[in-house]
């Protein structure tokens, strides 16, 4: 009964390996517009749309699973997932660990949001999530840096005065902005970083990366990628 | 789920509550109950089964069982939970698909540590990577109900080490005179004699069990603190049910319910309790035995 009850696990263990290839994307889950959780529990979003899209014209499977953003890279390199499509910013300090593919959302401005217009973003208290390149900006600019691990608490420690203003992706924190009822507010001026945000690889994976980099350049071509661009981040959005 | 449910946005008061509460998202959340009962209902037998090997081991003749029983206990009594759990697994992991790599790929030449990515060949990764979600999911519980019976095992050898000193050495005298070998002695008067003052740290230990449930949300596992979260965070209208901060009422909700639960655990442990002091040579055993008379 041991054996059998065996041999069944390692067959359903190993079942599938004559299948298509089967890519694992990794995603937070918790970035609207780019990728949250829907209410039906799945994986939804701007990346959904574009990963799903990939996947197709490269003829590859791909399963969605959620990750904890600041644990996102170390999981890519142990092999949890294949690709992080996760609205991660192109930077220096990133390539350094992993690949990058192209980009499929243009570099794009990031923004301060605060509850009062004369907030003090240069010396006050400003809540960013940890690990990004806003985090980065903050802790450069003089000011006092809160940091969070989702981005939902650094709206949240807006709201609840813990911090004066909140530093994200301008596309992300525009919907809170104008669903706030004037609550929340943009402060000073927009500030561009990074180089848009690109899938990230392992840097042993260079023949799945130039899978996804020719569907990238072949969306980018036909405008599927700045349609789906439009629908999810409104007309005046950056397109390529 | 309900058809009515279709058109959220045109939904209001009672209703648009309801349709709010039977969204997948809560379902998925609902179920995640029963993860965090199946973790406790596989993970307290496991730990204890651990605890008496370590207990066991502690109390043996040998020498080199007996520092092993002891490293056991004091490696895992002496470090700090959150970091054996993110150590632990990790490692685990790392060490099954390791020794799956030497069997399955043995003319691999690679070196499996490249820079920071650990590469076992694909066909050694558990679970495959073709392989479904569901076993992705099912790898990481396993990984974390044995991370979970080493530690609270730990604990548990303790509790047991010391429950079986306390049994009175008369007990123990009675049984040698009677002719019983070691063994028996072992099987047949120490270790019925011994649970009732094992009970008192064992269901403190349940308690810590119960309360450490979260730390699954920490190894990757969608547990109840990891939905109550997600769906209490503010949404946007990018969401079909829009709505302000809500993560206070799901904690409030998760309070409620671990704070049930540890009352239910209360009284089924303290109904045991009675029971196993039943005619013991303890202060328990003997008021019950005077209030008999």
């Amino acid at each position: 009964m041991k054996k059998l009850l065996l041999a069944t696990a390692l067959v359903a263990l190993s079942g599938g390996i004559a299948a298509a290839q089967t890519v694992r994307l990794g995603t937070e889950g918790a970035y609207p517009p780019f990728n949250f959780i829907d209410d039906a529990g799945n994986v939804a979003g701007f990346e959904r749309e574009v990963g799903d899209e990939l996947c197709k014209r490269a003829g590859l499977t791909c399963e969605w699973v959620t990750n904890e953003w600041d644990s996102i890279i170390p999981n890519l390199q142990s092999g949890n997932y294949d690709v992080i499509i996760a609205g991660m910013s192109i930077t220096d300090e990133r390539e350094e660990v992993i690949d990058f593919s192209e980009n499929y959302f243009p570099p794009a401005a990031s923004a301060y949001v605060g509850t009062d217009a004369a907030a003090d973003t240069k010396a006050g208290v400003v809540s960013a999530q940890v690990g990004t390149i806003q985090a980065g900006y903050v802790a450069e600019s003089g000011a006092t840096l809160l940091e969070f691990a989702t981005p939902d608490e650094t709206i949240g420690a807006v709201r609840n005065g813990e911090a004066v203003a909140v530093f994200a992706d301008k596309d992300f924190l525009k919907p809170y902005v104008d669903q706030s009822n004037g609550e929340l507010m943009f402060v000073g001026d927009d500030v561009q970083l990074g180089g848009g945000v690109g899938l990230g690889f392992r840097d042993s994976d260079d023949e799945l990366r130039e899978k996804f980099n020719t569907a990238i350049k072949a969306m980018k071509a036909d405008g599927t990628l700045n349609a789906a661009l439009e629908k999810h981040f409104g007309a005046e959005t950056p397109k390529f | 789920m309900f058809s009515a449910c279709a058109d959220p946005a045109s939904l209001e008061g009672f209703s648009w509550l309801m349709c709010y509460l039977t969204t997948g998202k809560h379902i998925d959340f609902y179920w995640s109950f029963l993860t965090v009962l199946v973790l406790l209902v596989i993970t307290a037998p496991t730990a204890l089964a651990f605890g008496f090997g370590g207990a066991m081991a502690a109390r043996s003749q040998v020498a080199p069982v007996r520092w092993l029983g002891k490293l056991y206990t004091a490696m895992v009594r002496g470090v700090p939970d959150i970091v054996f759990f993110l150590f632990f697994v990790i490692a685990l992991d790392q060490a099954v698909e390791w020794t799956k790599h030497q069997i399955v790929c043995p003319g691999w030449t690679e070196p499996i540590r490249q820079g920071l990515e650990f590469r076992v060949c694909p066909q050694a990764k558990v679970p495959l990577g073709t392989s479904a979600q569901i076993w992705h999911q099912i790898y990481g519980f396993a990984l974390a109900v044995f991370t979970f019976a080493i530690v609270f095992g730990a604990f548990a050898a303790n509790v047991l080490y010391g429950a079986m000193n306390a049994v009175p050495r008369a007990q123990l005298e009675t049984a040698e005179a009677y002719g019983l070998t070691h063994r028996q002695i072992f099987r047949r008067i120490l270790v019925p004699q011994m649970w009732t003052y094992a009970l008192p740290g064992l269901s403190n230990l349940w308690m810590i069990l119960i309360k450490a449930t979260p730390l699954l949300f920490l190894l990757g596992v969608k547990d109840i603190v990891y939905w109550a979260r997600e769906l209490g965070s503010a949404k946007t209208q990018a969401y079909a049910f829009p709505h302000p901060d809500w993560r206070l009422w799901y904690f409030l909700f998760l309070l409620v319910v671990y704070l049930c639960m540890t009352r239910v655990s209360e009284i089924l442990l303290t109904r045991l309790t009675r029971r196993l002091s039943h005619g013991q040579a303890t202060a328990a055993g003997e008021a019950m035995r005077r209030a008999a008379q």
